[in-house]
């Protein structure tokens, strides 16, 4: 023991660290903050370092050549000895970062700790957000495969849509005028250099002013922050009601982050790494690109939106976005720090949730995406069929080789781009029918030019038998009533 | 004590000293500018737009539309398969073409054919166009992107080399296009 105190000793002389540290560890901390719901900033910091050890361990493997970098993700997922769950903690990891990070913001929001004198913490916890996507983004074009492809070609087209500077943009996403090497190591030096240098440079100050400022109290209804008063009512509090972080409320932090990476780990070995999908090879076209969980939200609002709603959206959705959460801590910087007491932040907070999810459940099974291969692949259910005449089945035919399939389905079988026609003849007259077919309208594409007459009478025909059996479909009234005379009793 | 309106000498080659920094940190910045802007920069003239061929007219029946592949003009070692393009390549008669690009115009997720019902289908968020390639439903604010062709010597050339977006060069040649059969 005495040897390793003067070791200890030796160091110090030199380093001189060790009273600092200790101040650091044992600096008081209110009582009420020994919360478990103040363990996911640590977490968060925790998964980083994951990412960080996790990301070097790849990057002795990982070639990041257009030409290369596919290859080398089979090498690490089949050839070399847990390559795979590397690959695995490193994807698993960045799930959790998004994840985690979004819960400590929420966490932030709700118990405003962004309020006086902390506003500067939140601002760059707002960039340490901005950062994780960055990463999460450009993690997925190193996944060098067919999504990571076409998700480069989206981002280049949205960002073809600023103004003036357009063509610009894109050539420096790029790296050239198309997806190529150049925008893999691009990608590459920002993923592995700029994005985390700046990540740790942030999260090093973010932790700074947790440090200088103290961790945010407990908030309690009817306390009211106000400038003046607020760094001595927390000296105070601190001073009265305080215990030292370590041990006091560093237990929970501890127990939580192992807690987190047990299950960064057990999702690792569970499903394994994410891809590589097919070759990042730009002529294999039989290919329905998505974006990562994160993204999901956008891929499902840049189908939603309207198309001249879309530009103004992308471009400047964002920047109203940003400038908002920077604002936040200038704009309500004092007043109630209680979610009690702050019952539009709860609902902004349950909005925006309940926004996001129902955007990423969407995109689970993506009702606007045409289903390609449901002509020749979903069956036409046989009771459409059963007592039919053979106008009608040739109707069905037309229905089925007119790729109709693609976007309405039949018996829950087939896209969900149009409406479903299991009893379009109840809504719509066969009138209503052919110029619906020829004409198009209501998003849907006209088939004047790509129907026969004679098909368009054999599917109408098709199409006004489907009504339930008890329900007898939709009439002219008015051209009944000219052609029946009158007093004439109908069928 | 110095005045207050004098300057120590001290004082005087601090001031210098960081000028100097200054002097030479501009003049390092102006390479390292052009070097990073290098991708913009250097395809101001569009230099990096060639006519590559797509093969011999014969190859595509007159009233079809078929798949065909091209390679970009300009190649790099390290680009690997991503040099390699697809693009529809549709025959309306004799000498006349319509080339377009594989990239939806919504958001640049590659489009596939239906000669069935005559129309492209985008996977992603569900674009459709007409056989000639202008919008019919979903999305897409235009029509496809289109390739300036040449047909030569029996061969059909397009003038590629950049990724079709809303804001390309390439995708302003609207007007180039030929009349609708």
């Amino acid at each position: 023991m005495r040897v390793i105190s003067q070791v200890g000793e030796w160091f110090d002389r030199r380093l001189q660290l060790a009273a600092a540290i200790r101040e650091t560890t044992e600096h008081p901390v209110p009582r009420s903050t020994a919360s478990w719901f103040y363990v996911f900033g640590s977490a968060a910091l925790v998964v980083f370092m994951l990412q960080v050890v996790t990301g070097i361990l790849l990057a002795i493997v990982y070639v990041p050549s257009a030409a290369e970098a596919w290859n080398s993700l089979q090498v690490l997922n089949h050839d070399i000895t847990l390559g795979w769950f590397i690959r695995a903690l490193h994807g698993w990891g960045s799930n959790f970062m998004v994840a985690i990070v979004l819960i400590h913001m929420v966490q932030v929001f709700l118990f405003g700790a962004y309020k006086f004198p902390r506003e500067l913490t939140w601002i760059v916890g707002v960039f340490l957000l901005l950062m994780t996507l960055g990463m999460a983004f450009s993690g997925q074009v190193l996944r060098f495969d067919q999504d990571a492809y076409w998700g480069l070609g989206l981002g280049a087209s949205i960002a073809s849509r600023v103004p003036v500077m357009g063509a610009a943009a894109v050539k420096l996403m790029l790296g050239g005028p198309i997806i190529a090497g150049a925008t893999l190591t691009r990608f590459f030096a920002l993923h592995v250099f700029v994005i985390p240098g700046l990540l740790i440079a942030l999260v090093g100050l973010h932790l700074l002013m947790v440090l200088k400022l103290g961790i945010n109290e407990w908030p309690m209804p009817g306390r009211i922050v106000k400038r003046a008063t607020y760094t001595k009512d927390y000296e105070e509090l601190v001073k009265k009601d305080g215990a030292p972080f370590v041990p006091y409320a560093v237990w929970k932090d501890l127990f939580f982050a192992a807690f987190i990476l047990l299950a960064v780990a057990g999702c690792a070995v569970y499903f394994g790494p994410f891809g590589p999908s097919g070759r990042p090879d730009p002529t294999i076209i039989q290919t329905a690109p998505r974006p990562d969980y994160f993204f999901l939200w956008l891929y499902a609002l840049l189908s939603l939106l309207p198309p001249s709603l879309e530009t103004p959206a992308l471009l400047v959705g964002p920047v109203v976005v940003i400038f908002a959460l920077i604002m936040l801590p200038f704009l309500f910087g004092e007043g109630e720090k209680s979610w009690r007491r702050r019952p539009i932040a709860v609902i902004s907070i349950l909005l925006i949730a309940v926004t996001l999810g129902t955007l990423t459940h969407l995109s689970s099974y993506t009702p606007w995406s045409p289903h390609m291969n449901a002509w020749s692949g979903d069956p036409v259910p046989e009771r459409f069929l059963k007592g039919t005449t053979a106008l009608e089945r040739q109707g069905a035919l037309v229905f089925q080789v007119k790729q109709c399939r693609n976007c309405h389905s039949l018996g829950e079988l087939g896209g969900q781009r149009g409406p479903t026609l299991d009893g379009v003849a109840v809504r719509l007259t066969r009138d209503q029918l052919i110029r619906q077919v020829i004409q198009g309208g209501g998003n849907m594409p006209a088939y004047g030019k790509n129907l026969s007459p004679a098909e368009t009478t054999a599917l109408v025909a098709f199409l006004a038998t489907l009504h339930p059996p008890g329900q007898t479909p939709a009439r002219d009234a008015a051209l009944e009533e000219s052609r029946t005379p009158a007093g004439v009793p109908q069928r | 004590m110095p005045k207050e309106d004098t300057i120590s000498r001290r004082g005087l080659f601090m001031k210098l000293g960081i000028l100097f920094n200054g002097v030479v940190a501009t003049a390092l910045a102006v390479p390292i500018l052009r070097y990073v802007l290098s991708s913009v920069t250097r395809g101001r003239a569009n230099a990096y737009l060639d006519w590559v061929s797509l093969g011999r007219v014969s190859e595509f029946p007159e009233g079809e539309t078929r798949l065909a592949t091209f390679r970009n003009p300009i190649v790099m070692p390290a680009d690997g398969k991503t040099v390699d393009t697809a693009c529809w390549v549709r025959r309306i008669e004799g000498e006349q073409f319509q080339v377009f690009a594989i990239n939806c115009a919504h958001l640049g997720c590659p489009v596939r054919w239906f000669p069935q019902s005559g129309l492209f289908m985008c996977p992603c968020h569900g674009g459709a166009y007409y056989r000639d390639g202008s919008r019919a439903s979903g999305p897409p604010e235009r029509g496809l992107f289109e390739y300036p062709y040449k047909v030569k010597d029996g061969l059909i050339t397009i003038q590629a080399g950049e990724l079709p977006t809303p804001g390309a060069p390439t995708a302003a040649l609207d007007s180039e296009r030929p009349p609708c059969a």
